[in-house]
């Protein structure tokens, strides 16, 4: 299975998720379910991190919305082989649409590959592997009973440092946008406002300012999924 | 097998969500041109978000956490994976809050 490597490397990060959701008192069912229904690391470390008791409906939905508007234009990218499914092998293929399967579904595209099946297979292993680490997670978690505040948990943290590398497209493209993101985030949290609020902020006024400077500099640029 | 009401609504609408981003990128997106500027801010999202994540928790971390920024951000640029590079992260972090005296 060409995705084992890359399950492998998932690993600590379905861990993180689990023991941060025993921390954050959430059982072992319903942690099962947000795993399995939510199925997105980076939104479930958001939405966790501002757990709360009782839970926070409306802001772990906005987090969750942010996070994961960022999927949206991976469908479109797909749509050559998409378009090629009907009932549920294509909503079940976009059910199970994650970075990582989306990254080797667009490799296995640019390489001439036609099988649109290999997007559903690389996503429902990723999904099984991944609910069961963070199930595993959730067990060692409780068993553990880690603290709040634990160095530990810098694992959140990290798990978004390392996926900001290949996201970086050069300073003269992301340094000011991503500066500006970074300081307003900064601002609205020292600012005592709630969250999600300087995560929203952070991302749309860091974002708005790219998109500024991009269609400032050079005219009306193409779709480039 | 603990299921309380209030969490299940916030796992249900985050599930709602995350599934219309998935699925509503490919149906809406692919009939409909959004304009340019929101195609850029689309491209430029991903990144914003994160570092809009990171910013306000690694300034308020001290030494151990900025130290474990580095070396993931490190190890990232010279394996490039996520698995390796946080545990090299946390280990260093966890490493030095030890070393330090701050418990852990």
């Amino acid at each position: 299975m060409a995705s084992l490597p890359l399950w492998v490397g998932m690993l600590p990060f379905g861990v993180v998720i689990g023991v941060l959701s025993a921390a954050k008192g959430l059982s072992f069912a319903e942690t099962a379910l947000m795993t399995s229904l939510v199925f997105a690391g980076s939104a479930q470390l958001v939405a966790l991190e501002l757990w709360a008791d009782p839970a926070p409906v409306l802001a772990a939905t906005i987090a969750a919305l942010v996070v994961n508007l960022r999927m949206a234009p991976m469908g479109a990218a797909l749509a050559p082989w998409l378009d090629r499914l009907r009932g549920w092998k294509l909503w079940g293929s976009l059910a199970t649409l994650v970075d990582h399967s989306f990254a080797m579904a667009i490799a296995e595209q640019r390489a001439g590959g036609r099988d649109a099946g290999y997007l559903l297979g690389n996503g429902l292993g990723i999904w099984v592997s991944w609910v069961v680490t963070v199930m595993a997670g959730h067990l060692g978690g409780g068993l553990l009973q880690v603290p709040p505040g634990h160095p530990l948990f810098f694992a959140a943290i990290a798990a978004f440092l390392s996926i900001l590398v290949p996201l970086w497209r050069g300073a003269r493209v992301d340094a000011l946008p991503w500066l500006v993101a970074g300081l307003v985030a900064l601002a609205a949290h020292r600012a005592g406002w709630p969250v999600p609020l300087p995560l929203l902020l952070g991302t749309f006024a860091g974002a708005g300012l790219g998109a500024w400077i991009e269609l400032r500099g050079r005219g009306a640029p193409g779709w480039k999924p | 097998m603990e299921l309380r009401p209030d969490v299940l609504l916030a796992i249900l609408g985050m599930a709602l969500v995350t599934y219309a981003c998935r699925a509503g990128g490919y149906a809406v997106l692919r009939a409909v041109r959004p304009p340019p500027f929101v195609q850029a801010l689309l491209r430029h999202l991903p990144g914003c978000l994160f570092v809009a994540y990171v910013t306000p928790p690694l300034l308020a971390g001290g030494a151990p956490v900025w130290a474990g920024a580095v070396v993931v951000v490190v190890v990232q640029i010279a394996v490039r994976n996520i698995g390796a590079a946080i545990l090299a992260g946390v280990a260093v972090t966890w490493g030095l809050h030890a070393a330090l005296g701050l418990g852990g």
